[in-house]
C-alpha cells in the first residue's frame, strides 16, 4: 500500500509537469490571452479554443481507452463522477467562477503553474484562490457533505 | 506575419494536446479526474490519504515552467493587467466558486468535456458566458 502511494504520487509528479509544460506551451498563462478569448465584442484571440480542442481530443482518447480496462494502472479502481443532474449550485458555482475567471485571467492551473515566475500579483491571486477553496470546503455541514463527495471525483 | 500568427496557433494547439495527454495519464494511472481545483482542495485538505499525491501533481505544474524555460530558453510570457484589488478579489471568487460548481477548466472544461458530461457542458457554458460578461462589462465601465 505504501509503495503504491508512492507510485501515484510520482505519476501525479510527472502528470502535473506535462500539464505544467503544455500550459506553457498554449500561451495560456497569460491572463492577456484567456480575456482575449472572452473579449468577443473587443480584441478576440481564438487561442484558448485550440488548446481546449487539442486538450479534449487527447483527453477523450484517454477515456475511451479507460473504459476498456478494468482498473487504473495504479490504483484498485477508477475514481470518475458519478451524478449526471444539473443543480443550481453546480451553475451558480460556475457563475461566480466565471466572474472571478474573466476578472483576472486566471484558472487554478495557470495560476498555480505561473507561481514558477515570481509575480508577486499571481501570489496574491493564488493565495486568495486557496482561501476561496478552504472557506467553501469549510462551510456548514450540508454544503460540506455535498462538497466531500464532489471531492473525491470532481465534474 | 500570417505564419507566424498560425505558428501561434499551432503552438496552443500542441501545448492542448499535452495538457489532454496528462489529463488522460492521471486516468490511467491514478484513475483521477486531474481537476486542479480539487487537486488543490485535496492538498490543503485535512485527509492525509491523498494529499501527497495531490500536493505532488501542484509541485509539477509549478515545474513545467521552469522545464519550458530549460527547453526554450526563455519564460513563458504573462501580462498581468488586472489591479491588485482584482487579482485578491477574483482569485477567491474562482477558488469559491470552483469548488462550489464542482470544477473548473481543467475538470470541466479539459476531463469534463471529453467525457461528454451533462454537468461540465453545463458548467463550461456558464462559466464561458459569465466570463465573456465579465470581460465585456470590465471593458465598459473602463475598470482593469
Amino acid at each position: 500500500m505504501k509503495a503504491n502511494v508512492m507510485a501515484q504520487s510520482l505519476a501525479s509528479l510527472v502528470v502535473g509537469a506535462i500539464f505544467g509544460f503544455g500550459l506553457s506551451l498554449s500561451g495560456m498563462l497569460d491572463p492577456a490571452r484567456v480575456r482575449g478569448f472572452l473579449d468577443i465584442a473587443g480584441h478576440f484571440d481564438p487561442s484558448l479554443g485550440f488548446v481546449l480542442a487539442g486538450a479534449v481530443a487527447v483527453s477523450g482518447l484517454g477515456y475511451l481507452i479507460s473504459r476498456r480496462l478494468p482498473r487504473p494502472a495504479l490504483d484498485a479502481s477508477f475514481h470518475l463522477p458519478k451524478r449526471k443532474d444539473i443543480d443550481r449550485r453546480l451553475l451558480i458555482g460556475a457563475a461566480i467562477f466565471g466572474v472571478g475567471w474573466g476578472a483576472a485571467g486566471f484558472c487554478p492551473g495557470p495560476a498555480i503553474a505561473s507561481l514558477a515566475l515570481g509575480i508577486a500579483p499571481i501570489f496574491v491571486f493564488t493565495a486568495m484562490m486557496l482561501l476561496g477553496v478552504a472557506i467553501h470546503d469549510h462551510w456548514p455541514e450540508t454544503w460540506r457533505l455535498r462538497a466531500r463527495k464532489d471531492a473525491d471525483a470532481q465534474a | 506575419m500570417a505564419s507566424l500568427i498560425s505558428q501561434t496557433y499551432l503552438q496552443s494547439l500542441a501545448g492542448g494536446a499535452l495538457i489532454g495527454l496528462a489529463s488522460a495519464l492521471y486516468l490511467l494511472l491514478d484513475g483521477r479526474i486531474a481537476g486542479v481545483s480539487s487537486v488543490v482542495s485535496g492538498a490543503i485538505g485535512a485527509s492525509a490519504k491523498n494529499q501527497l499525491r495531490n500536493i505532488a501533481l501542484l509541485f509539477g505544474l509549478i515545474l513545467g515552467p521552469i522545464l519550458y524555460r530549460l527547453g526554450f530558453g526563455a519564460w513563458p510570457i504573462v501580462h498581468v493587467e488586472a489591479k491588485l484589488w482584482t487579482m485578491a478579489l477574483a482569485g477567491f471568487l474562482v477558488g469559491f466558486g470552483a469548488q462550489l460548481g464542482s470544477g473548473c477548466t481543467a475538470g470541466h472544461g479539459v476531463c469534463g468535456m471529453a467525457r461528454l458530461s451533462p454537468r461540465s457542458m453545463a458548467a463550461v457554458a456558464t462559466f464561458l458566458v459569465v466570463g465573456m460578461l465579465t470581460v465585456a462589462a470590465m471593458n465598459a465601465l473602463g475598470v482593469s
